[in-house]
């Protein structure tokens, strides 16, 4: 007999046939993603979960007899009082056993499993794409891959470079003169010749001193000489990674309400968590603004409350400093989400265009503004409704060829739409 | 260790003999279990096994394990993915617990243990699995005709790698859709008899000089003089040796395909051909599932019993051991809401010790059932000649006694689907005994509960046709979506059409009938 303790083997031993069993049932897993995120916490975004899909598109098929139907037997256990030649109403279901269930819930019509968080995700977001190239930058954190570089005279034994050594060997030999092997051989033949034909006894020691120098010599002068050897030389060499920083901006003055707030923040969670998947690095930073912008940390951007007037280009011109100070725009994706109700002091519009047009959208790499609105007003958002003041100021912005991806949300259920409809892929766009 | 209570008449009620304390367990542990349980398996009750290896796993690889039949290793296809899900959810969510052990049938033969059991639980477990079902795999009929166990890990392995290599070769998808196709036809896919050799060149003409011999010895001049029939019409003769020759007919449906499907490639065949080798390794399992589990009960309960007798286990533990015990064998009756189908554990157990005390003390009753057992005295050797030479459908024909159907309380209801009512054609009594008996038998039949379906014909001068018919007993018909796309995967395979007529088996009659065109999915072209 013998024991294993085959608990350490490496798990996961299904994972491929998982993954088959997903990518076979794609379309319908996708779907019922969709469905199970829209009514999800922010915080659960990212997790896993229980989906449900149809079952037609994974079931196996097989010859089996029906369930129903003809003359069936059935041995039963538990006899209370029939007897024999007794009969017995029908029941409801079934011939009176359930010995004819579905084995495999073949006769489900729904198929229900979990996805880990990644798969979950990985559906999630699967057809979306960031906009605009990611800049890739040197200066990154990533492990340093080994390049090539030369030889050097020392190394690993692993390393060793033959075909150079011997090259170096070879000059060797040649510049002193290292005999040969066959001309050490024609001297020790014409040596037995000399001997053989008994020749004077001046011309053998001649012969034999020549070839005792000769085989002296090829001992002194190595083959191969500890100088010969070369090794590969390998120099690391940074990887570049890409980097994205990601700005959220939102105005936090008295007429935002919680939920518009609530609308904003989840539009912020769905691309972080987009951007995340995207980039080894993502960096957040929030700048809230009244009429004076600061940054903060994340509990107070969303919780803190503030009063004052509404002042955008204070939100913008603190985003160019931060930009300027820590995320020089060479080495970082810049991603910029902007979240309003569309307040804007009549004053500061001609500021904020030129900050946008000179500072601000040649800096990044995409622009979002997302216009949130409040819930009581049902039904769609309608075309003849007066725009805000930071819309028409946007507007004018794109107008004049800046890009800026402007929507307008009012509620929960319409951030994941606009979601994708910001960042799907160019060519489904093109053929939607 | 206070809570002991030591019988009188127990021979050994020294604490330190005990193999274990408590539930903890760990390898040295196991080492001492499997020499106790081995000495009385083999000692004492003359079981006969391959070597045992015994594995010591995770629940997560437990689960790993279920979605591919037991096996350590199997190829990749989605449905085992499948399976994986299911079990996955219904593990979590609490709606199903995991096996306590599963056993392969190799040699040497391979025991998965989780690592979560109690030490009585890995006891229960080593009896059951490696003494138990390793010995009915070693010694039953079934099992030595259909299947090697020495040579099926390798087969696996080179499946795998075969299988991977095709989708290497060909894609994914175009083996997927192979391996999908198969799996359908799988339940179809295996040889109910041992075949019939194709005779060697040697023996042809052996059989044919010893026919000349034979006829010459007869030979009587005046038989020519007798008048003959005209000879049959030509037409039936050459579809006689047309079904001679495609030999037809065939019911597995695999095996016909592999061989004689006209436009599949060689790979295509080979994994047709792995499927219906694996099919076929796992049929012993599906004939002889009660017996196996009631060999194995029967072994593990007659050990645990043993090992309590000597005491090396404590009270405590066989206590722990009754309650699983008596969870598995658990029959809920007919009405309750428990029931699904008769437990093959209950059964067999019962029937394994009801064997057991027809042996050792027979009423009148057995005597005269049973009159080659009955008072035999040696139970053992009588059990391991049934463990040998039966399989679940003769075991119960033969050996189901009169006792156990009263204790069992069985009855035979029939279910006409034309009469309103269910009918109890016969109930635990005299007249009973030997209907309940057959009607028992036959629902362990194989051949009985899964449809008849052969290939009857090719249209080989026509449209090349398949031909297959469905053998109707008792008015049941396929199961109607199910049929419908296997029969589309046998016409992808056959590349012609296919066609399955379902006649009822009494009067040939035509009940109802499936048809396929065939989709040109496996690959254009006239094959290899």
């Amino acid at each position: 007999m013998s024991i294993i303790d085959r608990r350490l083997n490496p798990g996961g031993k299904s994972l491929t046939n998982r993954q088959r069993f997903i990518r076979r049932t794609r379309a319908q897993v996708r779907q019922a993603v969709r469905e199970a995120s829209a009514g999800r916490s922010i915080k659960d975004m990212d997790k896993g979960g229980t989906v449900t899909i149809p079952a037609d598109g994974v079931t196996e098929p097989t010859l089996r007899r029906a369930s129903e139907g003809g003359v069936r037997d059935h041995v039963l256990p538990g006899n209370k009082s029939y007897t024999e030649g007794e009969t017995i109403p029908r029941p409801p279901s079934g011939g009176g056993s359930g010995r004819d269930g579905a084995e495999d819930g073949g006769g489900e019509d729904e198929f229900r499993f979990a996805l880990s968080d990644s798969e979950f995700m990985d559906l999630f977001l699967e057809d979306l794409e960031l906009p605009d190239l990611a800049k890739k930058s040197l200066k990154g954190e990533g492990a340093p891959t080994w390049r090539r570089a030369g030889y050097a005279t020392s190394g690993s034994p692993a390393n060793i470079s033959i075909t150079r050594t011997m090259r170096n060997s070879l000059s060797r030999r040649i510049a002193l003169k290292r005999p040969k092997a066959d001309e050490v051989a024609a001297l020790e033949e014409a040596l037995a010749e000399l001997i053989d034909a008994g020749a004077d006894e001046a011309l053998i020691a001649a012969a034999r001193a020549q070839l005792d120098r000769a085989k002296s010599r090829t001992l002194r002068i190595g083959f191969i000489d500890p100088l010969d050897v070369r090794y590969r030389r390998y120099e690391p060499s940074p990887t570049p990674i890409a980097q994205a920083v990601m700005f959220c901006l939102m105005d936090v003055s008295g007429s935002m309400t919680e939920h518009m707030k609530d609308l904003a923040k989840r539009f912020f969670t769905l691309l972080y968590i987009f951007l995340k998947r995207r980039y080894r690095h993502v960096e957040v930073v929030f700048i809230r603004h009244t009429h004076v912008a600061q940054e903060v940390d994340e509990e107070t951007f969303f919780y803190a409350r503030e009063t004052g007037g509404t002042i955008v280009s204070t939100a913008l011109d603190e985003m160019a400093s931060v930009i300027a100070a820590r995320f020089p725009a060479t080495h970082w994706n810049i991603y910029a989400a902007q979240a309003s109700d569309g307040d804007n002091t009549p004053s500061d519009t001609a500021k904020t265009i030129q900050l946008m047009e000179d500072g601000i959208l040649p800096l990044v790499q995409y622009f979002a503004y997302l216009e949130v609105g409040s819930d009581d007003e049902d039904g769609p958002v309608m075309p003849t409704e007066r725009a805000t003041l930071l819309w028409r100021t946007y507007a004018l912005v794109v107008k004049q060829g800046g890009e800026i991806a402007m929507r307008k949300v009012r509620h929960r259920r319409e951030i994941f739409p606009v979601f994708r409809e910001l960042f799907q892929r160019q060519t489904d766009r093109a053929s939607a | 260790m206070a809570s002991i209570i030591a019988k009188p008449d127990r021979a050994n009620t020294d604490v330190t003999a005990r193999l274990y304390d408590g539930t903890h367990w760990d390898f040295s542990t196991i080492d001492r279990i499997y020499a106790a349980v081995e000495k009385i398996a083999i000692g004492e009750m003359g079981l006969e096994v391959y070597p045992n290896q015994i594995e010591v796993i995770t629940a997560e690889q437990m689960l790993d394990a279920y979605s591919s039949g037991g096996m350590p290793l199997f190829y990749r296809h989605w449905s085992f993915g499948k399976h994986f899900a299911r079990d996955e959810i219904m593990y979590r969510k609490g709606f199903q617990g995991l096996a306590y052990e599963i056993v392969i049938n190799s040699n040497p033969c391979i025991s998965y243990i989780m690592e979560e059991n109690t030490a009585t639980m890995q006891t229960l477990v080593i009896a059951h699995a490696a003494f138990g079902h390793n010995h009915f795999f070693k010694n039953n009929y079934v099992f030595k005709q259909w299947t090697d166990a020495d040579g099926i890990l390798d087969y696996l392995a080179f499946a795998k790698n075969f299988i991977s290599q095709c989708e290497e070769r060909y894609g994914e998808a175009a083996v997927e859709r192979v391996l999908d196709a198969a799996h359908a036809l799988q339940s179809h896919g295996v040889h109910r008899f041992p075949r019939k050799r194709m005779p060697d060149l040697r023996t042809e003409q052996r059989r044919e000089r010893e026919r000349r011999e034979h006829g010459e010895q007869l030979f009587n001049d005046l038989w020519r003089t007798v008048p003959v029939k005209a000879k049959k019409a030509p037409n039936a003769d050459e579809m006689q040796r047309r079904r001679a020759l495609l030999g037809l007919p065939e019911e597995n449906l695999l095996y016909f395909l592999e061989k004689t499907a006209p436009r599949l490639q060689g790979w295509q065949r080979e994994i047709l051909r792995i499927v219906r080798l694996i099919a076929q390794y796992f049929y012993p399992q599906r004939q002889t599932k009660m017996m196996n589990e009631g060999c194995a009960t029967y072994v593990h309960h007659r050990i645990m019993n043993r090992l309590h007798d000597q005491g090396l286990i404590d009270d405590g533990a066989f206590m722990e051991f009754i309650h699983t015990h008596t969870n598995v064998v658990f029959q809920p009756t007919f009405n309750d809401p428990r029931y699904s189908g008769i437990n093959p554990y209950a059964l067999g157990f019962a029937m394994m010790e009801d064997i057991e005390r027809i042996v050792r003390e027979p009423t009148e009753e057995d005597r005269s059932w049973f009159p080659d057992i009955a008072g035999g005295g040696d139970a053992m050797a009588v059990l391991r000649d049934v463990w040998a030479n039966f399989r679940d459908e003769s075991f119960v024909s033969q050996y189901l006694s009169p006792k156990l159907i009263r204790q069992l309380r069985l009855f035979h209801v029939n279910d006409d689907e034309d009469e309103a009512e269910l009918k109890v054609e016969a109930i635990h009594d005299e007249r009973g005994y030997r209907r309940i008996r057959r009607a028992l038998s036959r629902s362990y039949d194989l051949a009985y509960r899964d449809p008849v379906i052969q290939i009857v014909d090719v249209d080989l001068a026509g449209d090349r046709k398949l031909i297959l018919q469905h053998r109707v007993t008792n008015g049941i018909l396929l199961e109607e979506t199910g049929a419908q796309a296997v029969i589309q995967h046998l016409a992808d395979l056959w590349s012609y059409d296919v066609v399955l007529v379902e006649v009822d088996d009494q009067d040939d009659d035509v009940l109802n009938e499936h048809a396929a065109k065939a989709r040109p999915v496996f690959g254009s072209g006239g094959g290899s």
